[in-house]
């Protein structure tokens, strides 16, 4: 006996209930860990700025440290909700305008390292599917193999050794070349070539999983009895192989979520090795201040891109495949 | 066992991994008798290139690279391990609790475990490690804490099916105990897949280790491989050796462990054979 299929509102509304918790738990973790933290709760905003007996009196009371812990905590979660991530008493900014002055430099770096990667490695999978333990295959999974195992950083540094040392014809630091000031679209080709080793490296990882997703599940796709029977009927291979592909891409699809929170690991440490100037610089950078809000502000603002980023894909896997909807 | 163990040495490169693995963990184990130097003895010139006297080179501190590099794999590895061990008894309780006694210990179970999933648990441990100190105890900690969701779904998903089986249900009829019955009827049965996941747990713990060490969370009384590549970064463009060798031991221990646990995956369970 199965429940009727829920109609893509419901199902939309019910994923959105699940969501929300996540970012009220999200901001708890951090309240938690202010508390239990060494020290006084305002040596956590503090960090390693000295403040005056005045700020520390002014912090004390906004934190509401004199009342009790459960108004403290609806107090946090409050400000929070509000898209108040805190003040970064180092910096001497709010830790939000720090973090909108650097998202879209990550954005740009992980987002064009999602979509070029899934697609090579959807278009991998699925070839080497065809044939498999074939030399080709094999090869896929030697470097399938590589790309699981290396840590990103490391291949980061070798890239920039190899292509700075060795080659040198692609830029391998920072985002633009300060020097030359370009405007219009050689901006934009100075951005595209430095944008190419910091892309590829990032991606080798995406590439192994989703080749590896891929060839596993258009392998299952092309022994299923419809391909028999499509083949039965004297369809075009490309027709056929069509069939199987559009049912073997739905693992990748839901895996989409989980590889967003993974890129933007990967992003921080590439970031660092080439001197992007995103999230993971403001992240370097605040390690060593001991600058804690933005440390905070970052996790809660990643969470909640996460949490959303994997909402959309649920949403999208749920308007693809009815079946999911039922549960 | 012998039969296993046959199964397992027709696959090459399992085999290959196994070796691999095998000569870190000696390397490690006998780095005291092995290492030419202090790794932390400062003084020697430094900078200098691999060379008949430090095969490896040495650093900005003048510190001998290969020293280092083999009191650094005991760091890592026992990192690893001991952070994958962690994971694992958390998950496996976790796992077979909620899939033992199902209903709503299973649902909120489960919730938490998809909760742990989705929050990016590299920016949560970066943060528990910066506020909490880098120690070496705490960061196995984090990492063991932020890494069990996976363990306990596959744990879950097990014990929901063997727990309908024949000698489950023959055991609690003759009076068997939930506690006897988790851990010595059903748990031995669910060990195959979890001994597989759990050689891919000491894999992801010593990448997630090495990504703390290299933005400077690392233990800094301890020379791990990963804050070797963090010291590394500065000098890359002038000192190559500092960052390929440390990087090229994550590389091949993780390379090795992911070759044994697709071995195992492939002996152990013939199901999944192909895939």
């Amino acid at each position: 006996m199965t429940a009727p299929n829920a109609t893509l509102p419901v199902f939309i509304a019910r994923r959105i209930t699940v969501a929300v918790p996540m970012i009220v738990a999200v901001i708890t973790i951090n309240f938690l860990l202010i508390h239990l933290a060494p020290g006084d709760p305002t040596t956590v905003f503090f960090g390693d700025f000295v403040p005056s007996q005045a700020q520390v009196q002014e912090l004390s009371h906004r934190l509401g440290l004199d009342r009790p812990l459960y108004v403290q905590y609806f107090t946090y979660l409050a400000t929070l909700l509000r898209g108040d991530l805190g003040f970064s008493y180092v910096a001497q900014t709010p830790v939000l305008s720090l973090i909108f002055g650097r998202v879209g430099a990550t954005a740009l770096l992980m987002l064009s390292s999602l979509a070029l990667f899934t697609t090579l490695g959807v278009t991998l999978g699925s070839l080497v599917a065809r044939r498999p333990y074939s030399p080709a295959d094999n090869v896929n999974a030697v470097l399938s193999l590589i790309g699981y195992s290396i840590p990103v950083f490391w291949l980061g540094q070798i890239a920039l050794l190899v292509f700075s040392l060795q080659l040198g014809v692609l830029p391998t630091q920072g985002m633009v070349d300060v020097r030359a000031g370009y405007v219009g679209w050689a901006h934009v080709r100075d951005v595209a070539l430095h944008l190419v080793l910091p892309v590829t490296v990032l991606g080798m990882r995406y590439l192994a999983i989703n080749s590896r997703l891929m060839r596993a599940s258009m392998i299952e796709a092309l022994g299923q009895d419809y391909v028999v029977a499509a083949r039965a009927k004297g369809l075009r291979e490309a027709t056929v192989q069509f069939h199987a592909f559009r049912n073997a891409i739905i693992p990748v699809v839901t895996i989409l979520g989980t590889n967003i929170g993974e890129l933007l690991s990967g992003s921080v440490l590439i970031e660092i090795v080439f001197g992007w100037p995103g999230l993971g610089r403001l992240m370097y950078d605040a390690i060593f201040s001991r600058d804690y809000p933005v440390l905070m502000g970052l996790f809660v603002f990643i969470s909640v891109g996460v949490v959303i980023a994997n909402l959309v894909t649920d949403i999208a896997y749920g308007a693809l495949d009815p079946r999911v909807r039922r549960t | 066992m012998d039969a296993l163990w046959y199964a397992f040495s027709r696959n090459r490169p399992a085999v290959a991994g196994l070796a691999g693995l095998i000569a870190m963990v000696l390397l490690a184990v006998f780095a005291a008798l092995l290492a030419p130097a202090d790794p932390t003895a400062m003084g020697g010139s430094s900078l200098q290139p691999p060379s008949w006297l430090h095969l490896m080179g040495t650093d900005d501190l003048g510190r001998d690279t290969l020293s280092r590099f083999l009191f650094g794999a005991r760091v890592s590895l026992t990192v690893g391990a001991l952070a994958a061990a962690t994971s694992c008894t958390i998950g496996i309780c976790v796992g077979a609790t909620a899939g033992y006694f199902g209903g709503w210990i299973d649902q909120s179970l489960m919730r938490g475990a998809e909760f742990m999933e989705v929050i990016p648990r590299f920016f949560l441990a970066i943060l528990i490690v910066a506020m909490f100190g880098t120690s070496v105890f705490i960061i196995i900690g984090v990492i063991g804490f932020l890494s069990w969701p996976q363990i306990a779904r596959l744990t879950r998903g097990e014990f929901l099916t063997l727990r309908e089986r024949e000698y489950v249900v023959a055991a609690r009829a003759i009076g068997v105990g939930s506690g006897p019955l988790i851990f010595s009827e059903i748990l031995p049965n669910a060990a195959p897949p979890l001994i597989v996941m759990a050689t891919l747990q000491v894999s992801t713990a010593i990448l997630l280790e090495a990504g703390l060490s290299f933005l400077g969370l690392g233990d800094p009384t301890r020379p791990t491989w990963g804050l070797m590549l963090n010291n590394a970064q500065p000098f890359i463009r002038s000192a190559w050796w500092m960052a390929f060798f440390p990087g090229a031991g994550i590389f091949l221990t993780v390379a090795a462990l992911n070759l044994v646990g697709d071995g195992l995956s492939d002996v152990l369970n013939p199901r999944l054979r192909g895939l």
